[in-house]
Order: C-alpha cells, then sequence, then structure tokens
C-alpha cells in the first residue's frame, strides 16, 4: 500500500508510521500548541466538568471518613485490607507504564515512544497522586501520616524498618518524586515554546518562570540530553522495584494467597499490563477529540497492544502458578485458599477476573483488533476491570478466609468505599484535563526530530 | 526573539528563590521541631499557679513532711492521689489556722467543696501510668519529679516526651535506687551506678516493657 497513488490527504497515515506524512518542524509545533494557546474546545469543559463533579464525590467521601473514621468503610476483621489497599495498589501499578515509556523505552531509543510518553508520563504522576492519597487515608488517623518518616522525633521510636510497608512509603515517595522530575525536565523546551508562542502577557510570565530561562543553546541541549539520561536511568529500576515493593506488603506476611515468592514479577507484569491498557484508555479518545492521528498512529496503538498481549501472559502464567504452588505445595491452607477462591463466596471475583484478564486480552492476538481503534479501547477497559479485580481477589478472598474457618468473614463494600473509588477519578481526571489544557500533551521538541526535516542532519543520533 | 519578558533582576531571584526555598523548607522543619521540644509545647519547667499557695520546699524541705503523708496511693495505686482538705486541716486546724494564704483550705473545709488543686504532670488520656510498680521497683519520686523539696511552686521536671519514658524503660540500671531510698530527697547514687543498679534489677526482677501496649493500652 503506497501512499503514492492517492492524493496528498494529511489525514492518511501509511501503515507502520509513527508520524503522518507531510508534517513539517511547524506544523508540528502549531498542532500540539494548538491545543492550549487556542480556544478551548466544549468537549474540554464536558470532561473537566466530569472530572470535578467526580472530585466532589472524593471530598464527600473524605468528608465522612474524617468525621467519622474508618467504620464507614466496610472493612473489619479479619478483612482489614479493603477497597483502599485495591485501589492503592490498582492506581500505583497504573503508572508503571508511564516510567516503562519514558526510561526504558528511551534507553532502547523506541522512536514510537515520543508521541505517547508525555501524557504517558503525566497519567504516571496523576495515578500515584491518587495512590498515595490510599494507605494515607487507610491509617485512620490521617493527618500522622507524617509518622512514616524516620525523623527524629520525641517519642524515641523509629519506623520498623523490618516492615514492608515502611519500604513502600520509600518506593511510592521516590517514585514519585523521580516521575515528577523526569516529567518537568521534559517539559522544559516545551515550556519554552508555550512562553514565545503565548499571545498574553500572562501567558508569557506563567510558561517563562517555568521554562526556568530555556533559550535552546546548544550548552542547554546538551545539559538537557544529560539530565535525561541520568533520569532515565533512575527511572529504569524504578519500573521494576516499585511494585515489586508493593507485592512485599503481601508476599512477606504469611496468610495463604499472599505468601508466594512469585508475587514480584507477577505484580510487575500485572503493573505494566494494567498501565499500557490505561494509557490505550486515554489515547484513543484525545486522538480522536484533538485530531492527533498524525501523530499518534495505528503503530502505536499496536505496539501498546502488543505490550499488553505480552504482559497479559505473564500475568495469566501468575495465576496458574499460584494454582500450581496451592496445588505443589501441599499445604492445607494454601490448597482450601485456591479451593475457596474458585468455589468461595467470592468466586465470582476470580472467573471475571479470568475473563477480563487472560481470555479477552487473547483477541490482542489479531492485528485487526490490535488496529482497531473501539476494539482496543474497549479491551483496554475490560483489563482495566480485569487488574482491579486482580487485587480485589488477592486482598479480599486471601484474608476473609484465612486459617481458622471460626475467624472467617465476609467484607461487604459500603457507599463509602465505593465513593472513596469512583472519587479518586475525580482526582484523576481533573488533574489529567487541566494538563491537557494547560501543557502540551504531546512532547512538541521530540515530535520534530521524528519529521523528514530533521533527517537531514541525522535524527537516528538523538534518543 | 522577539520582546523581553523578563527583566535582567530575573536571574538573581530566581537562584536566590530557589537556594532560599530550599532553606525555607529546612529551617521551618527545624523550627516545628524546636517548638515541639520547647516548654511553650511541653510545659517542662514552668511553675503552675495553684488554688492554694502550697509550697513544696516548706513542707517537704524545710520540714521534711514525707511524700506519702499527702500522696497516700502512690504505693498502692496507679495514682499518686491529691490530698483531701482533711488531711491539711490534720495540721493547720492548730497552726497557722489565721492565715490568710490558708482561706482557701477553710473554705473548702467549710462549704465541704474539695480543693481543685491543678494536676502538674497531665499525661494524655492514651497513657496508661501507675505510680505502684515504679514505686515498689525501685524509681525514686526525685527521679521523675526532680527536686521538689526545692521547689516553691511545683513544675513539671521533665519533658514528659516519650522518648523520655522510654530512656528509663530501655536503661531502668541507669536509675535504680534501693527501695528504702526510694522517697528519700537527699540521696546521690553512688560511683559505680551501674552495678547497683544491675544488681536490684535482678533482685526487684524489674523487667520494663517498651511495646506499644505497655503504655498505650
Amino acid at each position: 500500500m503506497s501512499d503514492g497513488a492517492r492524493p496528498a490527504e494529511a489525514t492518511v497515515v501509511p501503515p507502520g508510521a509513527i508520524i503522518g506524512p507531510g508534517q513539517t518542524f511547524g506544523s508540528v509545533t502549531d498542532k500540539i500548541s494548538s491545543a492550549v494557546l487556542d480556544r478551548v474546545p466544549r468537549g474540554w469543559w464536558i470532561g473537566f466538568g466530569i472530572g470535578l463533579s467526580l472530585l466532589m464525590v472524593f471530598f464527600t467521601a473524605l468528608g465522612m471518613l474524617f468525621t467519622y473514621g474508618t467504620g464507614v468503610w466496610g472493612i473489619m476483621i479479619p478483612v482489614g485490607w479493603g477497597l483502599d489497599i485495591i485501589n492503592f495498589v490498582w492506581w500505583i501499578g497504573i503508572g508503571h507504564a508511564g516510567t516503562l515509556i519514558s526510561a526504558i523505552l528511551l534507553l532502547f531509543r523506541q522512536r514510537w515512544r515520543t508521541s505517547i510518553n508525555r501524557f504517558a508520563e503525566a497519567m504516571t504522576l496523576f495515578a500515584v497522586a491518587c495512590a498515595g492519597l490510599y494507605p494515607i487515608l487507610h491509617l485512620g488517623r490521617p493527618w500522622l501520616a507524617y509518622w512514616l518518616v524516620p525523623y527524629p522525633n520525641t517519642m524515641g521510636m523509629w519506623p520498623n524498618f523490618r516492615s514492608p510497608l515502611v519500604w513502600d512509603v520509600f518506593a511510592v515517595s521516590t517514585y514519585a518524586t523521580v516521575s515528577l522530575l523526569f516529567w518537568y525536565v521534559g517539559l522544559i523546551p516545551d515550556l519554552a515554546t508555550l512562553r514565545d508562542r503565548s499571545k498574553n502577557i500572562l501567558g508569557k510570565k506563567i510558561y517563562g518562570i517555568f521554562a526556568m530561562g530555556w533559550r535552546g543553546s546548544a550548552s542547554h541541549w546538551h545539559r538537557y540530553e544529560t539530565a535525561t539520561l541520568l533520569l532515565a536511568g533512575l527511572s529504569t529500576p524504578l519500573v521494576v522495584s516499585v511494585h515489586t515493593i508493593v507485592s512485599f506488603d503481601f508476599a512477606v506476611s504469611v496468610i495463604p494467597g499472599w505468601h508466594a515468592t512469585i508475587f514480584p514479577p507477577y505484580f510487575v507484569a500485572g503493573a505494566i499490563f494494567s498501565g499500557f491498557a490505561m494509557v490505550a484508555t486515554i489515547a484513543i479518545p484525545l486522538r480522536a477529540a484533538y485530531g492527533l492521528e498524525n501523530f499518534i498512529t495505528l503503530k502505536h496503538l499496536d505496539n501498546m497492544a502488543r505490550v499488553m498481549l505480552a504482559t497479559g501472559l505473564i500475568v495469566a502464567y501468575g495465576y496458574m502458578m499460584e494454582a500450581f504452588f496451592a496445588f505443589y505445595s501441599a499445604n492445607l491452607f494454601e490448597r482450601s485458599m485456591m479451593h475457596l477462591r474458585f468455589t468461595g463466596p467470592y468466586a465470582w471475583s476470580y472467573w471475571l477476573l479470568i475473563l477480563c484478564n487472560v481470555l479477552i486480552p487473547q483477541l490482542l492476538w489479531f492485528k485487526r483488533v490490535r488496529t482497531n481503534t473501539i476494539g482496543l479501547f474497549l479491551v483496554s477497559i475490560v483489563i482495566n476491570i480485569g487488574m482491579w479485580l486482580e487485587r480485589f481477589v488477592i486482598v479480599v478472598t486471601s484474608l476473609a478466609t484465612d486459617f481458622l474457618p471460626s475467624s472467617w468473614g465476609i467484607y461487604t463494600p459500603t457507599i463509602w468505599d465505593w465513593s472513596t473509588y469512583i472519587g479518586s477519578f475525580g482526582l484523576f481526571l481533573t488533574l489529567l484535563f487541566l494538563f491537557i489544557r494547560f501543557l502540551p500533551m504531546i512532547s512538541i521538541f521530540e515530535m520534530r526530530t521524528l519529521v523528514p526535516e530533521a533527517e537531514v542532519e541525522g535524527g537516528e543520533e538523538h534518543s | 526573539m522577539g520582546m523581553q519578558v523578563f527583566h535582567r533582576s530575573t536571574n538573581v531571584i530566581s537562584r536566590v528563590t530557589i537556594f532560599g526555598g530550599l532553606f525555607a523548607v529546612v529551617g521551618a522543619l527545624f523550627l516545628l521541631a524546636a517548638i515541639n521540644r520547647s516548654p511553650w509545647a511541653t510545659r517542662q519547667g514552668i511553675a503552675r499557679e495553684q488554688p492554694v499557695q502550697f509550697s513544696h520546699r516548706h513542707h517537704a524541705g524545710e520540714l521534711g513532711i514525707d511524700c506519702r503523708y499527702c500522696h497516700t496511693t502512690v504505693e498502692d495505686l496507679a495514682y499518686a492521689g491529691m490530698p483531701t482538705t482533711q488531711t491539711c486541716m490534720t495540721c493547720h486546724v492548730q497552726i497557722w489556722s489565721d492565715s490568710e494564704f490558708l482561706e482557701p483550705v477553710r473554705a473548702s473545709w467549710r462549704d465541704e467543696k474539695p480543693i481543685r488543686w491543678i494536676k502538674v504532670y497531665d499525661l494524655p488520656g492514651y497513657v496508661y501510668f501507675d505510680h505502684s510498680v515504679h514505686v515498689n521497683k525501685g524509681v525514686g519520686c526525685q527521679s521523675c519529679h526532680g527536686d521538689v523539696d526545692d521547689m516553691n511552686v511545683l513544675w513539671q521536671n521533665p519533658s514528659l516526651h516519650m522518648e523520655w519514658c522510654l530512656g528509663c524503660h530501655r536503661e531502668p540500671e541507669q536509675h535504680l535506687r534501693p527501695r528504702d531510698q526510694v522517697f528519700s530527697m537527699s540521696y546521690h547514687p553512688p560511683a559505680d551506678q551501674l552495678s547497683l543498679g544491675l544488681q536490684l534489677l535482678a533482685e526487684y526482677d524489674v523487667r520494663p516493657r517498651t511495646e506499644c501496649g505497655a503504655c498505650h493500652r
């Protein structure tokens, strides 16, 4: 299929291309910065309105929680970890795709990452913001959250360094800090573009302050490249370490269904699986709404779907191994736990999880599904649900029916559990829409390296 | 490129704010820590006025009245006990019976309304503390309450921060004294407190607990 026979229509992207034809430095800059500098489309207001409404739901739920305590949730003994911890793991997992795209794919010189890395990094940040709230809300007395940090205090105490929950504090806060820095450093050249193109003085000033005096000189670019490379190097281990430590929250304990050595790799694969699903969930509507088919091409969607398929298979292997371990260990409690997962009170969640995370993602073997925006969008939604169910299965079914049948109990989330979850979408969407409105959602200067003009001086060299 | 958005001075301002911001954050944290340890937060060393102008220096120091004469339950209960008006009146029906300093005591005696002593060592409600176990295991009054026999108006001697409690619970041998010296206000620890402390530790079977549930029950 050569596009030579067709009339020069800018919207027809040849298959396999990572940028549409006929793009120039100027057209890339115009297109991406227009989303920020031009009139706000009606769709943005609708999306932002939905986000803000859900954010109000979140505030209401938090108001209830702070007023009446964690008793408004359905958690009890034995299920002391409920939706709050499920949501924490779910959100933090989603963040991993952004870091993978921005760090590992950068180091591997995967140039197709260019058009999706900016908003994937933003998604990481906002997902980590949502995730980070949950353990703090879970404390019951969130105003004492600073006790998690080791600092010379008047109590003569340090946090328990042998507890994975403390490792979590370091893992998540490091992750948030490095992600923020990486995202911000990557934004600086584009902030300078917005400063120069902004039509009013206030915009010039605000973008100017955050551009930190960027003039695009050779020494600026040199330092920029060094900083990016260093941050990519710092972020790379984080892709693996953060969710490994999150999995330790479970694996280090002795609860049947948690105490498994496969947890770290299985959690990391699940995180990337859910993260790419979320990137696709966001990218597909954005691409349609802002007409970005030239920048986020079918090749991108295809690549993301392949990553989902690969990590989905690892996750499926994890589920298989969980069942196998229970059988092979010959441990009564492990076997009973697995048996109850298959047939117990929460069996619906387990089979729904298998449907969402193992069966439906097999559709991604077909190129027709991978390159069909609606099909891929639906599969990505299903995966998001499936990964949430996975954490539900792990957290709830393991706790509800542990060693002693006399201490078993059924956890039912209350309306405040659900509204705290639904509400966190409000925080996520509000931040995401503010980001889309005020910052370039695709890296302008990196996209410029993909256009034919950049090839003259050997665009291959540019990472 | 185009007009200048920022004045030349912005370079200096931005450098100052970046480094200044760092110092401000660190400084604010230090300030918070300092406030938390200051007498303003802990009430350490601040003399507390009582409804009666009672002098511990006079009664416990100059007259040498034993602590237990007024704080009667210190050996048996968690709470050391505050003296009843009747306790004051055992002496003061005879001595200084006309003194105007004692008018609140006489009023309490007359109206049968207890004196509302101000609690100087006011532990938070979530802390369980038992005087009797400390006194019976060789912790002197002085060890926590300081030189009460030299205080006209009583003040809180230690910070009462948890690290202060734990300091002794982690190293009790540094603070133990023989049981017969617990109520002494003139006891001086021997030069080798450590060997005495270790001996008393074994003799009195002192096993101070440091887990959360010891005090936060």
